[in-house]
């Protein structure tokens, strides 16, 4: 996991997902063209319902999209991605050791690499101490930190994270936040990150992509110019931070007001 | 400390009824209700049951009862198990399963126990067969539904970090469907007995359910009551036994 071997870049070309709902179908998402260059933080944020977790699966190859292209030189990688998803999807049948050391076993990794990795990657997210641990004797924070090392582990191109934190009371989510962009700063990896939270998205991204809703498209991308190393609490106090938020908000306010009148229909 | 106490009262709770009950049942005969003869006294049960466990009677219709349960019980869980995992894995498999689990189901297995003499006489092959008959289809339909109701994100995790089927199989199907499992054994090994004992009223000279119906017959109702009182205790040590293996078996349940 060091600097110099950095994230997968991804190039992503009039992607569309319609499902064929009955009546008329239903357009998730619509004329998406987005570049991510390696090593990326990429935050994406739009109104409920606005098809952003749908371009995360389809970029995760769970879902296939109608029509459009993606490209991406995940290839070089032996785990082109990993998700991380809003529950933590740990297996509650397996310790948090086995757990994390998943995408590694799936693979064919040998046992004795598998047990190395996974120890390092349990230091990195603080789960040291319960690696024997099931899924339920653990906290919400401690199961998203095990489902983190998970997909760290695996040295993907490209790390998906579907709102890890949206379940979480608001402390732990922001202990979290400053975990991850500490991990994060450190590895070097392109992630696609999901969030309704446009305070996470600037708190994390190196560039936040602000969706439409009905059907989902890009309305703007704006660059989040914060420099690195961030400390995430001290950085959500700042004017600046504040400043971008209210320019945020405005793109996204007639978004969410026409989700809603949609919805009330 | 207060803790213990909690057990304690957890524990007097839990045999409460089944005392509460024979005493109860002791007190009105006793003070007369009921002739004698007809509904013994627990006391006169208790006589009885020593009797027959001392004789060797007991033994023998025990041990008769208890191996075709066991043979019927494993001969019918094994498939079922093996046939509800795949059906939940295989659309194929559930879409030729599913009628013939749903004809076949609702059809009183007892029903079948002529059927089965004639296929296998009237030796112990005949009622191991319908044990292993009645015992499947519990246990099945409880498997394909613990395991076609995984949640979907295992799934998901599974598909993508690359899991082959078999990984799928061995790690998350088979884990994730072991708490239906065991619900359905549960269900299977009080239908083995239900079946078992009724086909034992007629097609045999050995076994509990022998025991009961010859007792009958002969007017001794209190070896009736006894035998009863046998399948009832085999029933509570069943359900210890599988209760102990659930818990060896499913670690990850939160008690």
């Amino acid at each position: 996991m060091g600097m110099e071997r950095r994230g997968a870049g991804i190039r992503i070309e009039g992607l569309r997902k319609v499902y064929p709902t009955t009546g008329t179908p239903t357009i998730a998402i619509d004329q998406i063209d987005l570049a991510i260059e390696p090593g990326q933080f990429i935050c994406i944020v739009g109104p409920s319902g606005c098809g952003k977790s749908t371009l995360l699966r389809i970029l995760a190859g769970l879902e296939i999209q109608t029509s459009g292209s993606l490209h991406s030189d995940s290839q070089g990688w032996a785990v082109q991605n990993a998700m991380v998803f809003q529950e933590s999807g740990l297996f509650p049948w397996m310790n948090v050791e086995t757990n994390v050391g998943f995408g590694l076993m799936t693979r064919g990794v040998d046992k004795a690499e598998i047990a190395v990795r996974v120890e390092e990657a349990l230091k990195l997210v603080g789960l040291t101490r319960f690696s024997k641990h099931y899924p339920h004797q653990l906290s919400g924070g401690m199961r998203q930190r095990g489902a983190i090392a998970r997909a760290f582990v695996t040295d993907p191109g490209m790390l998906l994270m579907d709102e890890p934190f949206a379940a979480l009371d608001a402390q732990n989510r922001a202990i979290l936040q400053g975990e991850l962009v500490r991990i994060w700063e450190a590895s070097g990896k392109t992630v696609v990150y999901i969030t309704h939270s446009i305070d996470e998205a600037l708190m994390l991204g190196d560039k936040t992509v602000i969706m439409t809703a009905h059907p989902g498209r890009i309305k703007q991308i704006i660059d989040v110019p914060f420099p690195r190393p961030r400390d995430v609490i001290a950085l959500s106090g700042s004017a600046e931070f504040a400043a971008l938020k209210v320019d945020i908000w405005r793109v996204l306010e007639d978004e969410v007001m026409r989700a809603r009148e949609e919805l009330n229909l | 400390m207060s803790l213990d106490v909690e057990k304690l009262k957890a524990k007097g709770l839990y045999f409460l009824s089944p005392i509460g009950l024979l005493i109860l049942w002791q007190v009105l005969i006793m003070a007369g209700l009921g002739d004698r003869r007809f509904i013994p006294a627990p006391t006169d049960i208790v006589a009885s049951f020593i009797d027959i466990t001392r004789t060797g009677e007991l033994k023998d219709h025990v041990s008769a009862t208890l191996w075709r349960v066991f043979a019927g019980f494993f001969l019918g869980t094994i498939p079922a198990i093996c046939i509800g995992l795949m059906m939940a894995m295989f659309r194929p498999v559930r879409i030729f399963f599913d009628p013939l689990i749903g004809m076949l189901f609702p059809i009183p297995k007892i029903a079948l126990m002529p059927l089965l003499a004639l296929a296998f006489g009237f030796g112990d092959a005949s009622k191991i067969a319908l044990v292993a008959i009645g015992v499947f289809f519990p246990v099945v339909v409880n498997t394909y539904a613990g395991a076609a109701n995984i949640e979907k994100i295992y799934w998901d995790v599974a598909k993508n970090y690359g899991a082959s089927s078999w990984i799928v199989f061995s790690r998350i199907v088979l884990f994730g469907s072991l708490p239906m499992i065991f619900a359905g054994l549960r269900i299977g090994i009080a239908v083995a007995f239900i079946v078992l004992i009724a086909a034992e009223f007629v097609a045999t000279k050995l076994g509990i359910g022998f025991l009961i119906w010859n007792s009958w017959n002969l007017l001794q109702v209190d070896m009736m009551f006894a035998g009863i009182v046998t399948i009832g205790l085999l029933g509570l040590v069943f359900s210890l036994i599988i209760d102990g293996i659930e818990r060896l078996c499913i670690p990850w349940k939160a008690r």
